[in-house]
Order: C-alpha cells, then structure tokens, then sequence
C-alpha cells in the first residue's frame, strides 16, 4: 500500500492545483448575531417596535405608546378585535364596492374578458345598464376589428358632448382650476344640471375623462375606472381598499400580517378568472385567520377558488379519468402537480424541508378534485369525487389508503401543518419580516417550538416573536429596508398627509417595483432588503418623495404649515428619531443653497428695488410661499433619505 | 471602487484626485480623435411564460405538425401572408416576424431549434429561475448567468468599469444580472435621474455618505450612472437608419439599450423581457395573422428589427440573443392553444453571428420523437448557445466559471472565432 501514497498524495494535490476555481455564488460571510444580544434602550424599544408592527408611526403614535406602555400595546396590537376602529375607515371602504361581492357577483358586474369575447361573436346579448353597456362597447369593437369581423351590432348612438354641456361647462371640465372642476362634477352627480353625470362620462374622449380622475368624488370616479375597463374596477377598489387600511386602521399589525399572508400564499392578479376572485380571497381566506391556527388558513387558501385557479389545481385530475363521449376529442388531461409543489415548497416545509419529488407527485394525486363550479362565472369550491384519484397514497412517509376521497387532501394538510420543517419554515419567514433578513437561528428555534406546542396558533407565535429579546435588540434595530407600500404608506402617515384617493399612490408603488396584488410568481414579494434595492426604484423613491411634499402626486394633499421651519426639529417629525450626520449635513448645505439662491433672486429682481420697469412683470411669490416651498423641500429630502428607508 | 469616483459637473468633466481617469471613459472622451476599442455587447432578452417556439419557427416540413395541430399549425409557405416564411426549405418563420426575414437573408440572424434547459420542470417560476441562474436544476444559485459572464476587466484596476456597464431595462434587477458586478436597473432612460434638480446633489451626497452599506453601494452605483446618462438625456434620442420602434415598453427598451450602445458610455450586457407568451387559449386567431401569438409576434419582429437598423454599423459589436423558459406542447390542447412543454427556438443575431441557417439537432415529432410523448425534445443547452457567445463574442473564456457544473460546453459555431 506505501508505495501508492506518494503519487496518491501527488494526484490529489495536483487535482486540487487543477481544479478550476468555480466561484462561488456571493455566500454571506458566517453570520455574527452577537447584535442581537445587545437590548436596546426602552425608548428605542418603542419606536422599533412601532416601527415593525405598524406601517409608521403618525405625529404623537411614539408617545402615545409609550404612554401606554410597550408590552400592553403589542398585547392589543394582538388582538384587533379590542381596537376601536378609525371611523373614517369605513367611509373610505364604503364607495369599494367590488371588495364586498361574491365571486358571482364580481364576474356578472364586472365583465371578464371572456364574456366581452361572448358579446363580440354574438353569443350574449349587450347588458341593458347603459353604463356597463358603453363599458364593454369599445372592447367589442377592438375584438372585432382584431378579428376582421362585421359589426352587426349598431354602436350605441352616444348624445355628443355639446349636447350634454354648455361650451362653458366643456371650457371648465378641459382646462379649469381643480376645484371648479370638482364642483362642476359634484353638481353634475348630484343631479342639479340638467344633463345625466353617466351621460356625460360616457360621451367624454376617454382621454379627457382620465384626466378628470382627480375632480370626482369616489363613486363617480369609479364609474369612469369601469368605462376604461370593468375589470380594471377590481384592482382599482382592491389598491384603495389596501391602501386606505394601512394608512387609517387602528388595527394596524392586523393589516401588517393580510399584508404578510397573503404574500406567502401568493395569487396573481392578472391571471385570468383571478382577476375577479382575488377580493373575496384576501377578505375570506386571509384576513380573517392571520391570528388564528395555521391548519386554518392551510385549509381556506387550499379550498379558495382563487388559488386553485392560481396554481391550476382546479384542472387536475387523476390520469385514469374516464373521458365522457362528447370530450373525446379533448386532449387527455391529467394531474397537475403545481399547486402540490408550492403548497410543499412555499406555503409549508420550504425548499429544504425534506420532501422529494415523488412526494409532490403523490401529494398531487391527493387534491385531484379539488376544483371549482365553472371559474370563469365565479363558482365556488367544490370537491369532485369523480375526478379524484382513488389509489393509495404515500406522502412523507404517511400511508394515505386506496378508497378516499376529500379527505386524502385534508389528510395531506394535517400532515403539513404538524411537520417540525413547517413550523420552522413559517417561523423564520415571520421573523425575516418582523426582526431582520438573518434571523437568529434561536429565535426561530423558539417560535417553531411554540408554533408546534399550540398547534400553530399564529396570535402565540407572533408573542413568542414580539416578546423575545431578539425583537427588541441592536440586531433588530432599523435592520430592515421598507417594502415600496410601506415606504409610501409610512411617507403619508408621517406627514399627515390628507388623502383625497389612494389610486396614484399604488401607481407609484408599482413604480417602486411592488406592483399590488401583482406578482406573478407563487413565491409572493420577498421581505429581503435586497430585493428592493436597486437603482431604478432607489430614484424611484426620491422622486416620489419631492413629489409629494411639493403636493406633486395626484390625490394627495400636503399642507406646507405642517413643517416646521427647523431642519432638525423637522427631521426629528419624519423620523421620529434624528437624522443622521450625513443626512443632516447635506440637508443643511442644501439650506445655504436655496439661501444663497433666493438672496441672489431677489438682489436681482427689479420688483424688490420698487420696479422702474414699466414692463408687466410675473407677480413675485408671496414671501411664505417661497420659505413653505422650503420646508416642503427639506421634508421631501427626509422622506427620500436613506435614514427614511429603514425601519 | 475609489478609481470609480469620477464627478462629472454638467458637461464639463473633472477629475478628483484618484489619479488618472479610468481607461473606459478615457476612451469616451477622446473617441473622436482617436479609434477607440469598443466593447463588445450582448443584449439578451427573455420572452417570459414559455413562448411556442414550434409556431415561431414552423418545421413546416414535417408532416406531423400539421397532424399535432389541426387548428392552430401556420401553414407551408405560399407567399401569402397567412402563412409560414421560407427560411430553409424545412423551418419557416411565422409571417409576424416578417421584418426579421431580411436579416436572415443577410446572414446576420441565426435560429436554433430544439434549444433550452434539460431540467424537467414545467413551472414558469422555477423554469425562469433556473435559465436565468444559468443553473438548470439547482436553486441555491443567488446570482445571474449575465453577472457572471462580465469580466473583472484584463487592464487592471486604473481601468474600472463603466458603471452602466451591466443595464436592465425595467423596474426590478433580473436574476440574470444579480451578482457581485454592478448593475443597474433602468425604468426609462429620460428618467432615469431626481427629477426635481433641487433635491438632486443633496441626495447624491447623502447616499454615497451613508453608513448604511445595502444603501451606500446602490446609491453610488446610481448616481454614477445618473451623471453619465445626463448627457443622454439632453436631446430627444432620434433612431438611426430609419428605424422605427413599435409603441409599447418592449420597443422602448430595445430602443433605450440601442441609445445606449451608441453613446458609447461602456455598457457591455444588457437585459430585457417580454412577457405574455403563455398562450394556453386561444394562441392563434381567425387566420394565422391575427390572434395572440401574431399580435406578440409582430410587436417582437418589428422591435428587433428596428434594433438592428437602428444600430446599423455598430452591430458589429453587439449581439443579441432571445431564450423562453421551456416550449409547448407539440399538439394543440382542446382550447385552440397549447400547454407548457420542453425544447423552444432560440434566436442569435447580430455582430459575429454566423446567420441565415437553422442550428441544432431537428429530432422529429413522431410520438417515440417526443420529450415524455408531449413535447419537442431538447437537443441543444441553452448553455452551449449563451456560452458560445459569451466566450466568442464577449471574450470571455471562463465559460464554467459563468455555467458552473457545466463542464462540457457544446458550441455549434453560431459565432465566427
């Protein structure tokens, strides 16, 4: 053997001289939690807590909680239904109609692509409501033209708008004041004029009417959402409806955690029958669990048409279904193993949570028939037994017998919700949320421990989180980069903003990279820092914030008396804490910039001097104006700074 | 990255005290006086949700495509427009993308047939994921096929890199060019800036002063590139060679990443998608020319095309290579569309590209020819279609350390050595 080592020794380090270095994919160096060890002082505790728990503290929150006590307001902040709610939360859902409907109702009302199609080949007749008829009426038309077809239809003879209004009217609604045009709609909608508010929404150049979006009051302004599109109505009241909520509910980590769960099991908006199943999916299969038990939500999401859709498990079926006659010419459908994989993948064990892929396969089999009553009209669950695969089963080393029905999936579901990988899956994915990106491994150890113990109850897992020294440690401590809504939704809380509609706010969301409602992949948005910075939605963000503190973004209204004159006192507003050294220095350089300029402005201005100059000269800005603009300056460059960012 | 501190006020450039100026923006500057050595691009452009790449590039020669697909086939070319483009005798181009034709003919465009990832799975989700890892089959991979195919540049550290050297066209930074590279993610190029001047040097120095690394390394790399695209931004961009760009966000991009090129501020890789491919309904209309598939088709055909006119003689430089995270199915489902299958087309054009030909390995679509008795099976990685131009066109060699445990590359000679 001896004589062999020496060239075995040679071989090996040659291979190793030889081995071509493959880069490694960038690797966090060894992670070092000794940060969260370290307490943070019991003011510092109050604002982080705040911080994580709510989507940013308003003017006087910090205090008030700590008034309250840290301890005492997360144990309300755990239990919604002792919170009164903000009245004026419900004024602003009530207009939202969409979000209260049945997924019948949803698809009657708000045409789906599909039943314009019908209406376009004639196969159902134009609705009688001349609202919704106008709606789908220039859909119609775009089908047919695509498809080089005649149109038997007439077009509804439309009253052209001279008819409708007067030239003055016309003048108004084109290039009036904002407030002339509220007033001139509200009169409309109202019925004081004499023409009809639907008449005159429908006979404006869409152009025109989109224009108007910010004039009108919330129902008409739905109205003409619908003319656009009566599906774009959906999204339309679920942007506002989520909107509203994290930026006026008194139940603010309740809307945290719809926020959370519902990315953790995502839907896609935008994929077909979902666009009109997604309300009653977030109000039904999310919100009312997120305290709740684990299997609970497992079970509403698994039996929601939304997600079945979603993740195509409404189609599958087992491979020996027996084809009925008239379908013989249809492709054999079989089993479709999506919904399987993610439910293992993403909604329980995680990637690495040791199951194979026979087991998706076998998993698969289990839901077969779990499916929905025509989708596409908005039916509901419903469990076919015809469809289903009656063989056994083997999930996870579980012997599911030959002969079940429904309950091979149930089982399935129990065996998930018990299984120590989904307890410390969905633990370090609420504490990712809530801590840091790196959670400490105890600390997920700890909240797995309780999430089996209590059988998954949420509302004893989050305590478990909230009350841990870790949640209230350096580690912990604005160790996390707002998400493109809570930036936003933190940005109006901070500065009072007054919200006249939330639509251009979710716009601009989806301009920060975190379109709502709309990410395509199952795995939902990421909660990671990395995820959201990158070079576009950085500038994303300044923008965003210049704009709406010089009362640049539709919709929104800031009132310049809000801000104080004093930089640091400003910051201290915003922040709810001080700038950073670096933040505070170049918002005071900018400060002797606009100081320099405005002096050199106004040496400059004959206006100043008592005007020699005959010539008519723009009217200067009032001197309050021109120091308002400052401060509203100074409160954007907070908003957008970095210190802004983290929470 | 101090070498990579260069403050650009306006137009004037001025250097700060880190010595001489890299070598890539020397080369900007004095372009005109002298022949600079450009770089070499490669633009590369996902069709995400799994385009049908057997209705792309027809095998009209292959009876059993019209056998597969009685209602949606495009039919053998008879020099109307509702059916196939001759490009071979077997492989025709569905009439939408009429306008890529003169390309191919100028031996310019290459199309390979029967390309993409050997992974099995049919989940978009994972499929996207592994081509754009450029590691079919493992999920641990946090970084992107395009990152790493971008060299540490061969003339030493003097000579950093553009900071626009790695560009995404869109609001998110793809998983093709995550990586320890820098790259940039565009929205659009004439905003690409604090649209309010006030606020923008007070910004610039509070992110590239911060403490907060995640966002001082983000902030720099931004207003680095915010300063070298402010030239760009000053006059409306005005295509070349009489190009014009469809309307929608595809043209521009395109567009975007042409002006790009031209203005000659380092940019090596560029990356954009296309989405709506997932054609499971409906894929084709009354008439092969109308329908989803076309309409995408067209919009797709005309941007690339005005692409390469646009750019004109600089396409020497660059190339452009199209992917989609698996095919169809070769038979048409009971919709009129089809489901999510296997091997697709790839499409390679542009500077150094061997065009006008068909690569790849045609396997049939006989039912013992097929991939699981569903799909077209998988003759060529997509690997041996990015590598060959990342080593050949973009020169660089590593091309296992840009495909990790891919050890056995499989060039076709798209590109010219």
């Amino acid at each position: 053997m001896r004589k062999y080592l020496a060239p075995a020794v040679i071989l090996l380090s040659a291979a190793a001289l030889l081995a071509a270095p493959v880069p490694k994919a960038d690797q966090a160096a060894k992670p070092d939690y000794s940060a969260f060890k370290k307490k943070l002082t019991p003011d510092d505790q109050v604002l982080n807590a705040v911080d994580r728990l709510t989507f940013g503290p308003r003017p006087g929150d910090v205090k008030s909680v700590r008034k309250m006590g840290l301890k005492k307001w997360i144990d309300l902040q755990l239990h919604p239904e002792r919170i009164p709610e903000n009245p004026e939360l419900a004024t602003r859902l009530e207009p939202l109609e969409s979000l209260r409907l049945t997924p019948d109702q949803a698809a009657h009302r708000y045409p789906t692509p599909q039943l314009i199609r019908a209406v376009a080949q004639g196969r159902q007749l134009m609705p009688a409501d001349p609202l919704e008829r106008a709606a789908i009426e220039r859909l119609v038309r775009r089908i047919k033209t695509v498809r080089g077809e005649p149109d038997n239809d007439p077009l509804q003879p439309r009253t052209p708008l001279d008819q409708l209004l007067s030239p003055g009217q016309i003048r108004t609604l084109r290039s009036g004041s904002l407030d002339q045009k509220k007033e001139l709609l509200a009169s409309l909608a109202a019925g004081n004029a004499a023409s009809n508010i639907d008449d005159v929404l429908i006979a404006l150049p869409p152009p025109l009417r989109n224009q108007l979006l910010p004039a009108a009051t919330p129902d008409v302004r739905r109205k003409m959402v619908m003319l656009n599109a009566p599906q774009q109505l959906i999204a339309y009241d679920l942007s506002e409806g989520k909107l509203y909520r994290a930026i006026l509910s008194n139940r603010q980590l309740e809307e945290e955690l719809v926020d959370f769960w519902y990315n953790h099991f995502n839907v896609f908006l935008d994929k077909g029958a979902d666009r009109f199943l997604v309300p009653s999916y977030e109000r039904d299969a999310i919100r009312p669990h997120v305290l709740g038990h684990f299997r609970e939500l497992l079970e509403s999401t698994a039996t929601n048409p939304a997600m079945l859709f979603y993740l195509d498990n409404w189609e599958s079926v087992a491979p020996d279904t027996q084809r009925r006659p008239a379908a013989a010419n249809r492709p054999v459908r079989g089993l479709n193993e999506n919904y399987a994989r993610e439910l293992m993948e993403l909604h329980t064990l995680g990637v690495d949570g040791g199951y194979t892929q026979k087991d998706v396969t076998e998993v698969a089999r289990c839901f077969t028939g779990w499916t929905i009553r025509a989708p596409q009209a908005g039916g509901g669950f419903f469990y076919n037994d015809k469809v289903h695969d009656k063989g056994q089963k083997v999930v996870l080393g579980v012997v599911i017998p030959a002969g079940g029905g429904r309950e091979d999936g149930e089982k399935v579901l129990d065996i998930l919700a018990k299984h120590p990988a989904t307890a410390k899956f969905v633990s370090r994915e609420l504490a990712q949320r809530f801590v840091a990106d790196n959670p400490p491994p105890e600390l997920i150890d700890r909240m797995a421990k309780t999430f089996q113990k209590t059988h998954g109850d949420m509302r004893e897992v989050m305590k478990t989180m909230l009350r841990s020294p870790q949640f209230s440690s350096q580690g912990a401590y604005r160790a996390k980069i707002k998400s493109p809504f809570e930036m936003i939704a933190s940005a109006i809380r901070a500065t009072g903003a007054e919200l006249d509609y939330a639509f251009p706010l979710a716009q601009q969301i989806a301009q920060l990279g975190e379109p709502l409602y709309r990410k395509l992949e199952p795995t939902g948005y990421s909660s990671v820092n990395a995820q959201w910075i990158n070079s576009a939605a950085l500038l994303a963000r300044m923008n965003f914030a210049l704009a709406l503190t010089s009362n640049r973004v539709p919709g929104v209204k800031i009132d310049p008396d809000h801000f104080t004159a004093d930089p640091a006192q400003m910051a201290r507003q915003m922040l709810f804490t001080d700038a950073s050294p670096q933040t505070r220095a170049a918002i005071e350089k900018a400060l002797e910039k606009q100081q320099a300029a405005s002096q050199a402005a106004d040496a400059a201005s004959p206006a100043k001097r008592g005007g020699r100059d005959q010539k008519p000269k723009a009217v200067p800005p009032p001197p309050s104006a021109a120091a308002g603009s400052t401060s509203a300056l100074v409160a954007g460059l907070l908003l957008g700074s970095p210190d802004f960012q983290r929470r | 990255m101090n070498n990579r501190r260069i403050f650009l006020k306006n137009s004037a450039l001025a250097m700060v005290g880190m010595g001489s100026a890299p070598a890539w923006l020397s080369r900007a500057l004095y372009a005109q006086d002298a022949p600079s050595p450009r770089k070499k691009v490669l633009v590369a452009i996902f069709q995400r949700g799994a385009v049908d790449g057997l209705n792309v590039v027809v095998p009209f020669g292959e009876k059993r495509y019209y056998e597969l697909r009685p209602t949606i086939a495009i039919p053998q070319p008879d020099g109307t427009a509702d059916s196939a483009i001759d490009l071979d005798g077997f492989f025709g181009l569905h009439p939408s993308l009429a306008p890529l034709k003169p390309i191919y003919d100028a031996g310019q465009l290459a199309v390979v047939h029967a390309a993409g990832s050997p992974d099995p799975t049919r989940s978009h989700f994972d499929a996207q994921d592994y081509m754009e890892s450029g590691t079919p089959g493992r999920k641990a991979t946090a970084d992107g096929w395009l990152n790493r195919a971008l060299m540490v540049d061969a003339a030493g550290p003097e000579s950093a890199s553009s900071p626009v050297r790695a560009i995404s066209m869109g609001s998110e930074l793809p998983r093709s060019l995550r990586g320890r590279n820098d790259a940039v993610s565009i929205n659009n190029l004439n905003d690409f800036k604090i649209r309010d001047a006030r606020g923008a040097d007070t910004f610039e120095s509070m992110y590239t002063g911060t403490l907060d690394k995640v966002l001082n390394g983000t902030g720099r790399e931004t207003f680095d590139a915010v300063k070298i695209l402010q030239s760009l931004q000053q006059q409306p961009y005005q295509p070349g060679g009489g190009a014009h760009y469809p309307n929608g966000r595809f043209g521009q991009a395109l567009m975007q990443i042409a002006q790009l090129v031209k203005a000659d501020v380092g940019l090596e890789v560029a990356f954009t998608d296309v989405g709506g491919w997932d054609t499971h309904v409906n894929e084709v209309g009354a008439k092969p020319s109308a329908g989803q598939l076309a309409n995408l088709l067209g919009n797709f055909g005309q941007a690339l095309a005005a692409f390469y006119q646009d750019l004109g003689d600089r396409m020497a430089d660059v190339s452009v290579v199209t992917m989609s995270e698996f095919g169809r199915t070769a038979k048409e489902n009971g919709n009129r569309g089809t489901d999510h299958g296997h091997a697709n087309v790839m499409f390679a054009f542009g500077g150094g590209v061997k065009g006008g030909k068909v690569y790849g390995d045609w396997p049939g679509l006989q039912p013992e020819q097929l991939y699981e008795n569903r799909d077209l099976n998988l003759t060529t990685d997509f690997r041996d279609v990015l590598g060959e131009l990342v080593t050949r066109h973009l020169g660089n060699r590593q091309v296992t350390n840009v495909f990790p445990g891919y050890t056995k590359p499989r060039f076709r000679g798209l590109v010219a050595t």
